[in-house]
């Protein structure tokens, strides 16, 4: 193994051996996308996506989650989801500690999870999986996908996503960039929803009234 | 048809029988033709997109030519983040190295996210010789896997087949390894969808080692990027035990803030989408979500040959996206399996004979598959000038040929050389071709020659010379004044 390691690497010196060593490029990190109106072009790229998104108040917020979750059996939810999105009767509630096993999670409904970010220009929500979000398998197996995004978290476009995210990044968190249900275009490029991770994803973007803004650090 | 690339026939052999197969381009111009347009479309969008394609070949520039640097930087990164890492020189050692992981485990079963990097070294099949099944979970790559075919395309590999043909391999072949597909299914593409997901999920959820590529893998901190549509990849990458991911060396990038570039470069050219549905990125183990066991295995293959070739070097660039695939004549008219290759394409075309050698008689032929009309450096999101490169190609194809016996195109290209030399020369070889021309008469285009010319003849139409040439016609109509 240091065999092959020394080797490849010698292979590499020697391939570069008196060759122009290009530098490293100027950088444009984080431009800020000039939207007019971010929180629309957001909600107009998601629904692009055939997914569900819906604007709220914060006071709505319970009650769009139980509308949500209207038919669906149980919802398993991360260990740190604000209990007052879940406040409706008769949703059969999970709390995630870990120790459901996949075949477990494959007989639950739905999720609901918060987010990170949400880029508007790509419609794409991103959870970085801290504990309003949970591990990553419980927003893949369940067949609902329904995530709170807050308005103070949309950014315009990727550049500036990834300068939110990167301090999750270099704390070894791991993320998930969601850009509407499921799909594959794969047979004779005919798109089709819900291959195998969530086939409905519905999104509730969270006004910021004049709550406290929940954009985690 | 065999599910191995050796021993696959040159490119003017397999075109020819590939341009006999109207169903083939019938399903493949609707495909490049359709995912052309969306991309334009996606792409017009974009402010400054050059500015973009410059980015991101500057930076791949960069790391490139400081991979020794950035490769021991990821690394320590990983090892750090509590993944093992792996360095193979060939597919054989790489092949070894995985094969020994999976077995560790006790396993007899792997799930598997699409990689091009384990097709190219031809993973499943070293697995299947130690006995551990492979299973591919992307839709496409499960058609191909079912129907014992080979991808033709990086991006929708099972392109060349349609829809009944799907059904007619999943109703055959699902039921001998797992779920089968259910009674009374349709060719319609979602009933064709549920089927694969109902196989599949079985095998995710008991899965207890997967194995991936990535499309990036971030120095700085050791993270890895699979960027996918189905959720698939979601499943491997999360679900079992045990990961193995087998990334190129030159995936490498240096920083998380250069995915900014990249995670826009590359779903626009590839899908035509602002952003694929699926995006993953990982850092070795996570406490208490996902595989606690994460290896990684870096792989050589030919890379660090086609590194030492300073104008070669750029195709090291590619992110595998296939926009070169789906503007380019030759491939929308010939299909994937024509190139010999899982990378097919115009990039196909400069990637294989760098990372293979040009010895075998495909890697020779692969830089003439080319019309050279440039599309596929135009939509290149990496700038990678293909033309160039397979011009420079084939001179190193036609120098390698030099110091034998002159081959019959020399001797012809000789005596062309020798005949538009002198005007006199080239007149009296149009009169013989206008006498040719009369006597082939009603014929559209020359057919096979004999002798050394055969070779040349057998790869073109050549159409017939006209009964009066230009000059004759110049002469006749207007006289000498």
């Amino acid at each position: 193994m240091i065999g092959s390691r020394q080797e490849m690497l010698g292979r590499i010196t020697a391939a570069l051996d008196g060759a122009e060593r290009a530098p490293a490029p100027g950088r444009r990190h984080g431009a800020v996308t000039s939207s007019p109106d971010v929180a629309a072009l957001f909600v107009e790229r998601v629904e692009d996506y055939r997914a569900v998104v819906e604007r709220v108040a914060p006071a709505g917020v319970a009650a769009a989650v139980a509308d949500a979750l209207a038919g669906t059996g149980q919802v398993v939810v991360p260990p740190g989801l604000p209990r007052d999105w879940l406040a409706a009767d008769g949703v059969d509630v999970v709390t995630d500690d870990g120790g459901l096993a996949a075949d477990d999670l494959d007989r639950i409904d739905a999720v609901v999870t918060a987010a990170a970010v949400g880029v508007a220009t790509t419609g794409t929500i991103v959870l970085d999986h801290g504990p309003d979000q949970g591990r990553r398998a419980l927003s893949l197996v369940p067949d609902l996908h329904v995530c709170v995004v807050h308005e103070s978290q949309l950014v315009g476009d990727v550049p500036e996503s990834i300068t939110r995210l990167r301090d999750a990044v270099v704390g070894g968190r791991p993320l998930t960039w969601i850009s509407g249900p499921s799909a594959t275009s794969d047979i004779e490029l005919e798109r089709v929803e819900g291959v195998h991770g969530p086939r409905r994803l519905h999104v509730l973007l969270v006004s910021d009234g004049d709550s406290t803004p929940r954009a985690r650090a | 048809m065999s599910g191995t690339f050796i021993g696959m026939p040159a490119f003017p052999v397999a075109a020819r029988e590939a341009l006999d197969n109207a169903q083939q381009r019938r399903n493949l111009q609707h495909a490049t033709q359709t995912i052309r347009d969306k991309r334009a479309a996606v792409v017009d969008e974009v402010d400054r997109w050059e500015e973009l394609r410059v980015a991101g070949a500057a930076i791949k520039d960069h790391v490139l030519t400081h991979l020794d640097g950035y490769l021991v930087q990821l690394e320590e990164s990983l090892t750090r983040a509590g993944a093992t890492v792996h360095w193979a020189r060939d597919a054989e050692e790489a092949n070894r190295i995985v094969t020994a992981l999976a077995r560790e485990t006790g396993t007899d079963e792997v799930v598997k996210v699409k990689s091009m990097t384990t097709q190219e070294i031809g993973l499943n099949e070293a697995l299947e010789d130690a006995g551990i099944h492979a299973w591919e979970t992307d839709l496409a790559e499960l058609i191909v896997q079912l129907g014992r075919d080979r991808p033709s395309h990086i991006l929708v590999p099972a392109i060349h087949r349609n829809r009944a043909e799907i059904r007619e391999i999943f109703l055959r072949e699902m039921g001998k390894v797992g779920t089968p597909a259910p009674e009374g299914l349709t060719s319609a593409p979602h009933e064709l969808a549920e089927s694969a997901r109902r196989h599949l999920r079985e095998k995710f959820l008991r899965a207890k080692v997967a194995i991936s590529g990535a499309n990036f893998a971030v120095a700085e901190t050791g993270t890895l990027v699979v960027v996918e549509s189905e959720g698939n990849g979601r499943m491997c990458l999360t679900l079992p035990e045990t990961l193995i991911s087998v990334v190129g060396i030159e995936k490498v990038l240096p920083t998380v803030a250069d995915l900014d570039v990249f995670l826009k470069l590359l779903p626009r050219s590839s899908t035509g989408e602002r952003m694929n549905p699926y995006t993953s990125t990982w850092t070795g183990v996570t406490p208490g979500d996902g595989p606690q066991q994460v290896h990684v295995v870096l792989l050589d293959n030919g890379r660090s040959d086609a590194l030492a070739d300073h104008v070669g070097r750029q195709a090291l660039r590619c992110i595998r996206c296939s926009a070169c695939l789906n503007v380019c004549p030759v491939y929308e008219r010939v299909g994937g399996h024509a190139y010999g290759s899982v990378y097919p394409g115009p990039i196909g075309a400069v990637l294989n004979p760098q990372l293979r050698g040009t010895e075998s008689p495909v890697d020779k032929s692969l830089p003439y598959a080319s019309s050279l009309c440039g599309a596929c450096f135009d939509v290149c999101p990496v700038r990678i000038e293909i033309p160039d490169l397979l011009v420079h190609l084939r001179t190193r194809v036609v120098d390698e040929k030099r110091g034998g016996l002159p081959s019959g195109e020399q001797l012809a290209m000789k005596g062309a050389s020798w005949m538009f030399a002198e005007h006199t020369r080239w007149e009296r070889a149009q009169r013989g071709a206008e006498l040719g021309g009369r006597v082939l008469g009603k014929k559209d285009s020359i057919g096979r020659l004999p002798g050394p010319l055969s070779a040349w003849s057998d790869a073109r139409d050549a159409p017939i010379p006209p009964g009066e040439s230009f000059r004759t016609w110049w002469k006749r109509e207007r006289g000498q004044g």
